[in-house]
């Protein structure tokens, strides 16, 4: 069972308190962008076996938006943030690096 | 190859069934084949089969990380359906159900194809007209279809609830030669066919890097070490996106986990196919007596085979409203596999940004059904660089914003 924390109510909760939103840190692209940018914003996604960086909704609760650090091969959460932000706070980065040494996705590592 | 025959039966039981042979041979990899497909479940043993059958091409290595079928192709729930709403699924799908019917005698194996019909309920006046247009699309599309009423969805299913509280039943979207067919045999009838015209199928052989030079795939690295290759196929459906980082090419796919559960065996109760898409819950008796059972996929990305409770919980308690006997039934069995979801759940069977490489994933919740067709149109592109089956679902469809859009047709698919 996964088991999420929300980093602005404090709450822990199980997965149905919760609501996924798919992939985090994204960056929009827009009228004028290239073809490729766009597609990519819209529809290429990182699906990786292993760490991954997504939105998730605590709609049961405080309604708001934050983002968890999770590995999609075990389930394990790193840790979760506010999603005011582009990249994963280094405090979040150094919990996976300790867990998952030489860890990358997309630009950050 | 030693066919499968009443004669074969009768001859092995005089001598003590010592004559049955190996279904598949099992060899060590050679250096290199004119064709290497990653991932043996349904769709790689079928495009390998139809490489080997339609186009004389032999030189194949099956690339397999675990064992034969021992991915969504031996998870799944077997449900075999061509009533799709756009002209492209519908195509791909029919030629898959039309192969369907003859497999067991064109592969020898008995892959008990049981077209036993199949239902898709109608529990809201917004289903009740897409799946009347469905209807029309399918005639027009040649698929053999028909909206049917509520009084004869309980003819046929008479365990059904039609008047529930919440979602009665208003009709059915209606395929009578849609049904199931059992999933190890349809992997293993490939296998041994596949063997049986040369192709080596190599088990617990996982695939950990592509080899490229000048925009091409030169070979694969694997657990039994390198192999190199002419052309590349990937062909492994959840792990689809580890395979493309693997080549150097992003894809517009998610993977998630899907669940099915099997009830304990009850005598014979209901003899075709029900899905009920506004609860997200489906159900059919297996041979045993089983109710095999699916649901709803995870809303998040995940590997782990396993998916979450609280869907369980989901479908068993819509299923309860319509199938109220079914209430007392005790869940013997639960498992999951991880599907490769693509935004307009539709398949991907394409050209890759590398030269010789294709690609064949996205068919998500509802590939069974359609592994015949799929190898059939698949082995063609790898073949010729063309093929008609597969020409709507290539990777450029997300450039160009030309989408074969099931997911509001279908709500769920399966
Ligand atoms: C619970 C559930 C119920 C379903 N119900 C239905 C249904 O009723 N009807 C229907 O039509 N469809 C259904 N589906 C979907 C269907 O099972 C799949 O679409 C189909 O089986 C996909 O077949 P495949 O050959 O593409 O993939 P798979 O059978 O998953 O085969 C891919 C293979 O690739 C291998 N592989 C992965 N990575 C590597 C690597 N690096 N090296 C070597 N090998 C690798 C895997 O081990 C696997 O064996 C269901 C799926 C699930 C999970
Ligand atoms: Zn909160």
């Amino acid at each position: 069972m996964l088991i999420l924390t929300c980093p602005y109510c404090g709450v822990s909760g199980e997965e149905t308190e919760f609501h996924g939103g798919g992939e985090a840190h994204l960056k929009r692209f827009g009228p004028g962008a290239s073809e490729a940018d766009f597609e990519s914003y819209l529809f290429h996604r990182e699906n990786p076996k292993g760490v991954h960086f997504e939105r998730w909704r605590h709609v049961n609760g405080c309604g708001k938006w934050f983002i968890a650090a999770r590995d999609t091969a075990t389930l394990q959460v790193f840790g979760t943030y506010p999603a005011q932000t582009t990249e994963p706070p280094q405090e979040i980065r150094d919990k996976i690096t300790a867990a998952r040494p030489g860890w990358r996705w997309r630009d950050f590592a | 190859m030693k066919r499968y025959s009443a004669f074969a039966i009768a001859r092995e039981a005089a001598r003590n069934h010592i004559g049955w042979g190996r279904a598949w041979a099992k060899r060590p990899p050679k250096k290199r084949y004119d064709v290497i497909i990653v991932g043996a479940g349904g769709h790689g043993l079928a495009t390998a089969y139809y490489l080997g059958r339609n186009f004389g091409i032999t030189n194949v290595a099956i690339l397999e990380k675990g064992w034969l079928g021992g991915g969504n192709t031996g998870r799944n729930t077997t449900i075999i359906r061509s009533n799709y709403l756009q002209d492209p699924s519908a195509a791909i799908y029919e030629k898959a159900r039309s192969l369907y019917e003859t497999m067991s005698q064109d592969l020898n194996y008995n892959v008990m194809f049981s077209p036993r019909g199949l239902m898709m309920l109608a529990q809201t006046e917004h289903e009740v007209r897409g799946y009347e247009r469905t209807a029309h699309a399918n005639a027009l599309q040649g698929v053999e279809t028909e909206f049917i009423s509520a009084r004869r969805v309980k003819e046929l299913c008479p365990i059904i609830n039609i008047d529930g509280p919440r979602y009665p039943v208003l009709g059915a979207l209606w395929q009578a030669r849609g049904g199931t067919a059992r999933h190890d045999a349809v992997a293993w009838g490939y296998a041994r066919a596949c063997s049986d015209m040369g192709m080596d199928i190599l088990q617990q052989c996982e695939v950990t890097g592509v080899r490229q030079a000048d925009g091409k795939v030169t070979g694969v690295d694997t657990t039994l070490g390198e192999i190199g290759c002419d052309k590349l196929g990937i062909v492994v459906a959840g792990h689809s996106g580890v395979l493309a980082g693997m080549a150097g090419f992003r894809l517009p796919i998610e993977s998630v986990a899907l669940q099915a559960l099997v009830s304990e065996p009850i005598k014979p109760c209901m003899d075709v196919v029900v899905m009920a898409n506004t609860v997200h819950g489906y159900m059919s008796q297996s041979d045993k007596g089983e109710m095999v059972i699916g649901g709803s996929a995870d809303g998040y990305n995940n590997y782990t085979q396993r998916g979450s409770f609280h869907h369980l919980e989901h479908t068993v308690s819509a299923l309860i409203e319509t199938f109220p006997i079914m209430s007392r039934l005790k869940m013997l069995r639960q498992w999951g596999g991880i599907v490769d979801m693509t935004g307009d759940r539709s398949p991907i069977l394409s050209a890759t940004p590398l030269g010789n490489c294709f690609i064949n994933c996205g068919w998500g919740t509802g590939g069974f059904k359609a592994i015949p067709g799929s190898g059939w149109g698949f082995a063609e592109l790898m073949a010729k660089g063309q093929s008609p089956l597969c020409d709507a679902f290539g990777l450029n469809r997300f450039t160009e914003g030309r989408f074969v859009d099931e997911s509001v047709a279908a709500g769920v698919a399966h």
